[in-house]
């Protein structure tokens, strides 16, 4: 296994020993149920192409929920089951039922590129395949959408309800399924109906309505839904407005490895000598690459494993793992055992442990004192009692105070000075933006950082600096191009979201690189705004002066390339000139070419402006061609 | 190589005042050595003292004068005898003239390069500067500095000047003058000054490894396609690894004096299906997880839809300072300076750093620093307002995360936390004071352990033990040194100092070790003092510990097993010390030991009991009591239970069978079944089994 051979994200793969302990997260297991009901077919848009059906809208967004799910959550399970069609296939053999699946796939399993691709072109042959038909008629006592309920639940049998959550998702345009049926079939057929959503609720199993309105008739809930999937008083009010985001969201996702929330660590955190708390870490922040590769075998795709072997370089003879390694030092080779080095780099007293070292101002962090992404610390009781109000009363204190905590942090292979900022919990209405606790920050020791702004000092004492017309035309400018509501983590990565959509474009053999746009370009109308071009000219000509760019533009012109140019010419001239002195066409009649050297025939070649590259023989036939010969 | 070879001229203050602090000089000049040794064997060192009682250097023979500066290494190749003189310098009984030396060390250089290695030459002074310097024979002293920055200016020589001075040193009008003094070379020429106060920041000021600067960028800083700033980007911070070492093959004969001892190491793939068969490199292709599948992808199909950015660097925006929070800074740090030498960079960076700081403004770029890299970087420009006169302003730049990096974790807030975990108004007055108390950045003196002055204690270390292992082979890692022990433990003095804020906050939260967890625990999470049991195991590491020595021998990994021996119940405390070794959680051996140990200590008692002597009695009581919490609690109620059925057999027709009797009252009895699974013993039969003997000795 090779994690990015490329080395495109090289540069940020420390080896890092937190991801060590990633393990197999929860499971999200989610059944959909779509209702295929001739309804579903028809126009959503008044004005609309035979495309516009609810039906295409949400297996396109069914399929683009499937395709940032096998990136983002890989594990998660799924199952698609249509209702109110014409075939039916399910296992327990319920009328208007088909459990979509696909070769090599359980009903409720992973999703994979076949199910993707074969659901994305469903619509093609759904009619004549599976068919569409209301199933709920009067007269026939069936009732399918308690069936297509009945299916799913037993889809979601499997998985334990500790280690898993359960969904059924519901797609319908028809917001009255029970109405074409009366009198007491009919609140038999919602009796039963509600009653198994509520089973279903009772085991654990949520179910979602995802309301599909036409802008015509908008889809009532009250009808009977808000009764099947419980809702109340306000929550009905609410529910299309956040449903129809809810939609929105599934898809427009973001192509994106989700992690679960688990903690890193567990660390004593040691604030004096006998005064100790317990906090656990989080890694909130951290480069995302590309998943790992397998090496498989190009005839067959069969994945190959690696084997690694110890040769000698001295005798060639094969090794076990050396057990002692060295370090050539003044001549010499320095020999250490595995467990010297381990006990060199482990210091004493410090494994696991965060050592309270004091508290500095926050100005004492510079922006340079950074080496990697930070930890996030949150208090934690179960081993310690009283850790966590220790903790809050730190970390107000250090707050209001605009401290932060100088620390050690040790671990067994890279123990580091670390700074513990707080930070105070951030929420907006749609939620928590910063949770409350601490950051821990990596600080460079004295080996890690370099004195680079002292590399070109000025020479003569002083370094030029702006003067204070200039910083103001710099103030304007700053005024003018400025991101208001920027926020961290706003862009996605151009490079990761090429690789995922390349990556789906060979898994389902698609023809098309989906198009994926760079939000890290700069914003070109913005900047080509009459008042923002007028601050820059206006900076330009503060600090550059007025003919700037004449100037830059002749030192282009008249610099680099001209020197060149010029050296060109001189030698063309020299070329012409030396090959005056052959008699090329009597040389090439008499065969006598060959007998000059390179250099000769060249001279040739430049005065006619042939090109020189070649060896000596294809010089020799570009001149006679050259010569009409 | 060699073309790269620096010119270096040590010179050390050992005058009387410097004395305290040599040693931390000799440690930090031949950790310099070393790693030239290794990083730099063709640079070219040498060494000059002064403050000697002896005067040994050619200008004072050439001119005059120039006394108490004796040249200790002339400028050669540096080699391992170049570590060894400093490690034993010779303390000086005079005080130091830094002036002199510094002529010395220039006239050196000149001696031995003349006009050529321009550039590569370095002097490095380390002194107090606590005496004045004597009074030139004509012009002033500020002249005599100027004239010497010509000089040096004239053959490209550098100067990095490290005063030490204790924090509690009262300045007085010489050192302000020699402060001034040295401030005016720093400015003349091409020059580093440091001031420290502190030991371990005196190991961190002297850069002893030299990294030749690379750029990652040259090029524009585009803040619009029209308006451009010509930027050079270096990196500002880089994590100093531990040395890779090789793997060593002992396979090469002794004889052989060219053998490399290297080892080579080969990957093979094979395929699945036929382990045998080995797939040649052009064979083999990369296959990508998609879902459950590997999708094979050749490379010259990746190739064909990579994402390939332009070179460049555009500016996309400015923004608030508090919009990019600190915690998201991603990786070692860039810094920007403008083109060298080109003025107008140089005022166009200087305007805008300047503007941006005065409004609180940080700038968002995109960059891409070489053509043909595969991905963007988003990152924040700071600005850094220079310090020094002859510095330019420039810009530092820290990497921020993508929308991927981010993972949305949800905590609960610290007000919706039960109310017994917030912190009383008196807990939060502890907690300010504490905050307050522990300052390490005084007003009245240096910061402490500022990252720019604070050396990588591992690193350190281990270069110290090379030098160590190549003279000796088998020496043992070396125990931490106190200076670097500073960077790992609080200094105790500023503890000491604090010890009331320290108690209050002790006393202030209650803090208690969750008992259901204790077996789980590895921590030990409060220190107690050392017992006797652990004085007498007498850790290797232990010397100069001002903790407690528990945890040390925990952690230590050399304690696996080789001190399960060591260990013991001493007579002093018995019972505490067989509780440490019942937590000791570096080896599963420990409980056992630790019940054996207890069970003899507990027969001697009783043995001492039966021939007369029976003050022990209370004492054997503790500790079977002692011996049943520690059996309940690691859940092995047999080896409890056994052994008092033992000693009841063994004593119940003798004396003791009194002191038998006691044990029940006392709440000794065999462990039961509710309190330990395995045990076979009902409660009732438990308490009974002893009854029967107390009754009957009554």
């Amino acid at each position: 296994m090779d994690l990015d051979p490329e080395g495109i994200f090289r540069e940020d793969s420390d080896s890092d020993e937190e991801f060590s302990q990633e393990k197999e997260p929860t499971k999200d297991l989610v059944a959909y149920l779509v209702d295929a009901s001739p309804k579903m077919f028809s126009p959503a848009t008044t004005d609309g192409g035979k495309d516009d059906t609810h039906f295409h809208a949400v297996m396109n967004c069914l399929v683009q929920a499937l395709k940032a799910q096998i990136i983002g959550r890989s594990y998660d399970e799924v199952a698609i089951v249509f209702f109110n069609t014409k075939e039916k296939k399910n296992l327990q053999d319920q009328e208007a039922v088909y459990v979509f699946n696909v070769e090599e796939r359980e009903p409720l399993d992973k999703p994979t590129a076949r199910l993707i691709k074969e659901l994305s072109s469903i619509e093609d042959t759904f009619l004549s395949n599976i068919g569409s038909r209301y199933g709920i008629t009067p007269g026939s006592r069936e009732n399918s959408l308690n069936n297509a309920i009945w299916v799913a639940q037993a889809l979601l049998r499997k998985g334990s309800a500790k280690t898993t959550t359960k969904r059924m998702v519901l797609f319908t345009n028809e917001d009255d399924p029970f109405g074409s049926v009366a009198g007491a079939i009919k609140t038999d057929m919602i009796r039963t109906t509600v009653q198994r959503a509520k089973d279903v609720q009772d085991l654990g199993i949520l179910i979602e309505l995802l309301p599909l309105s036409r802008p015509d008739e908008e889809f009532n809930v009250s009808i009977f839904y808000a009764d099947m999937v419980g809702l109340e008083g306000d929550e009905i009010a609410q529910f299309l407005p956040l449903a129809s985001q809810k939609l929105e969201d599934m898809t427009d996702q973001l192509r994106k490895r989700i992690f679960k929330k688990r903690k890193v660590k567990t660390l004593t955190f040691q604030l004096t000598n006998d005064v100790c708390i317990e906090v656990n870490t989080y890694a909130l922040i951290r480069p995302t690459v590309p998943g790992t590769i397998t090496w498989l075998d190009a005839m067959t795709n069969i994945p190959l494993r690696t084997e690694r072997s110890f040769i000698c370089n001295d005798t060639g003879a094969l090794l076990e793992e050396a057990p002692k390694r060295f370090h050539p030092y003044n001549n010499e080779v320095v020999k250490f055992s595995v467990s010297e080095l381990s006990a060199v780099k482990k210091l004493p007293n410090t494994a696991n442990n965060l050592r309270l070292l004091g508290f500095k101002p926050l100005h004492c962090l510079k922006d340079y004192h950074n080496l990697r992404p930070s930890t996030f610390i949150f208090p934690s009781d179960e081993d310690i009692f009283g850790s966590t109000r220790a903790f809050i009363a730190l970390h107000k204190s250090m707050l209001r105070l605009g401290r932060f905590a100088l620390a050690f942090y040790g671990t067994s292979s890279n123990s580091r000075l670390v700074a513990l900022v707080a930070q105070e919990e951030v929420t907006t209405s749609s939620g928590q933006v910063e949770p409350p606790g601490m950051h821990m920050i990596h600080l460079p020791y004295s080996d890690d950082i370099r004195s680079v702004e002292e590399i070109h000092t000025a020479t003569d004492g002083v370094a030029p600096r702006a003067t204070e017309e200039q910083i103001k035309k710099a103030s304007a400018l700053i005024k003018r191009i400025d991101l208001k509501d920027f926020s961290v983590c706003q862009f996605a990565n151009p490079a990761l979201q090429r690789h995922y959509g390349a990556l789906q474009v060979f898994a389902l053999g698609e023809d098309e690189m989906p198009d994926i746009k760079d939000e890290t370009l700069p914003d070109e109308d913005g900047l080509s705004r009459p008042g923002v071009v007028k601050a820059i000219e206006e900076f330009k000509t503060a600090v550059y002066g007025e003919n700037y760019n004449e100037e830059e533009e002749e030192k282009t012109a008249g610099g680099a390339h001209a020197d060149a140019a010029r050296k060109r010419k001189a030698i063309a001239e020299k070329a012409a000139e030396e090959s005056k002195s052959y008699d090329w066409a009597v040389l090439a009649d008499k065969g006598k070419l060959k007998e000059l050297t390179v250099v000769e025939l060249k001279y040739y070649l430049t005065a006619h402006n042939l090109p020189l590259t070649g060896k000596k023989e294809v010089l020799i036939n570009r001149i006679l061609t050259h010569l009409g010969k | 190589m060699a073309r790269n070879k620096e010119g270096l001229v040590l010179l050390l203050d050992v005058g009387p005042s410097m004395h305290g602090v040599l040693p931390e000089v000799e440690k930090v000049c031949s950790l310099l050595m070393q790693k030239k040794l290794i990083f730099g064997k063709y640079d070219e060192v040498g060494v000059v003292l002064f403050g000697t009682d002896e005067t040994e250097n050619e200008l004072a023979i050439e001119v005059g004068g120039y006394e108490h500066v004796s040249v200790l290494r002339n400028i050669k190749v540096v080699d391992g005898d170049a570590a060894e003189i400093v490690q034993n310098l010779k303390r000086g009984t005079f005080p130091g003239d830094f002036m002199d030396a510094i002529v010395v060390g220039i006239d050196m250089l000149i001696k031995k390069y003349g006009s050529t290695n321009k550039g590569k030459q370095r002097i490095c002074i380390i002194t107090d500067a606590r005496f004045p310097v004597k009074v030139p024979y004509e012009g002033t002293k500020e002249e005599q500095v100027d004239a010497i920055s010509e000089q040096m200016k004239e053959h490209g020589i550098k100067l990095e000047s490290i005063v030490f001075r204790e924090p509690q040193l009262v300045h007085d009008e010489v050192t302000e003058e020699n402060d001034r003094l040295l401030d005016h070379f720093a400015k003349r020429t091409t020059a580093r000054l440091v001031h420290v106060d502190s030991p371990t920041s005196l190991l961190g000021a002297l850069k002893t490894r030299n990294v030749a600067p690379v750029t990652v960028y040259r090029g524009d800083l585009e803040i619009s396609p029209n308006c451009k700033i010509k930027v050079w980007v270096y990196k500002k911070t880089s994590e100093e690894k531990f040395p890779t070492l090789k793997k060593y093959s002992d396979k090469a004969p002794p004889t052989d004096k060219y053998a490399t001892h290297e080892v080579k190491v080969d990957y093979e793939y094979k395929s699945m299906v036929e382990p045998d068969k080995v797939v040649p490199p052009e064979q083999r292709i990369k296959g990508y997880r998609y879902g459950p599948q590997v999708v094979p992808i050749a490379s010259h199909d990746w190739d064909a839809i990579r994402f390939r950015p332009e070179k460049g660097v555009k500016l996309l925006g400015f923004t608030d300072v508090s919009n990019v929070l600190r915690q998201y800074y991603m990786k070692d740090v860039y810094m920007f300076i403008p083109e060298p030498k080109n003025n107008r960079a140089i005022v166009a960076v200087s305007a805008i750093a300047r503007a941006m700081k005065e409004m609180n403004k940080c700038a968002i770029l995109r960059c891409v620093w070489r053509q043909g890299q595969g991905n963007v970087v988003i990152g924040v420009l700071t600005p850094n307002i220079s310090s020094g006169d002859n510095i330019p302003d420039s810009f530092f730049f820290n990497v921020l995360p993508f929308a991927e990096d981010l993972r949305e974790f949800q905590f609960p807030s610290f007000d919706r936390l039960p109310a017994a975990w917030q912190p009383t108004a008196e807990q939060q007055e502890a907690a300010d004071n504490f905050v307050l108390g522990l300052d390490l950045a005084p007003p009245e003196r240096e910061e402490i352990l500022p990252p720019d002055f604070t050396p990588n204690p591992v690193l350190e270390r281990f270069y110290r033990f090379l030098d160590l292992k190549s003279k000796q082979p088998d020496a043992a890692v070396l125990p931490l040194d106190p200076a670097l022990k500073r960077i790992t433990e609080p200094e105790p003095e500023l503890l000491s100092l604090q010890l009331p804020l320290l108690e209050n906050l002790s006393k202030s939260f209650e803090l208690r070790e969750n008992p259901k967890k204790k077996k789980t625990s590895k921590i030990a999470w409060r220190t107690e003092q050392p017992t006797n049991q652990e004085i007498e195991a007498g850790p290797a590491g232990g010397h100069n510990e001002t903790t407690s020595s528990n945890n040390l021998k925990i952690e230590d990994p050399s304690a696996s097993g080789a001190f399960l021996t060591d260990a013991n119940i001493g007579d002093l405390n018995p019972v505490k010390d067989f509780e440490a070794m019942m937590s000791r959680r570096d080896s599963p051996k420990w409980v056992h030991v630790a019940i054996e140990k207890m069970k003899s200590y507990i027969n001697n008692l009783v043995e001492n009991s039966v021939e007369g002597d029976d003050s022990n009695d209370d004492k054997a009581i503790e500790c079977l009591k002692a011996l049943r919490k520690g059996c309940i609690i690691e859940q092995e109620p047999n080896e409890f239970n056994i052994f008092l059925k033992v000693l009841f057999e063994k004593w119940r027709d003798t004396s003791l069978r009194r002191f038998l009797g006691h044990l029940c009252s006392k709440g000794v009895t065999l462990i039961y079944k509710e309190e330990a699974a395995d045990s076979d013993v009902t409660e009732e039969a438990a308490k009974g089994f002893l009854v029967k003997l107390e009754a009957e000795s009554q």
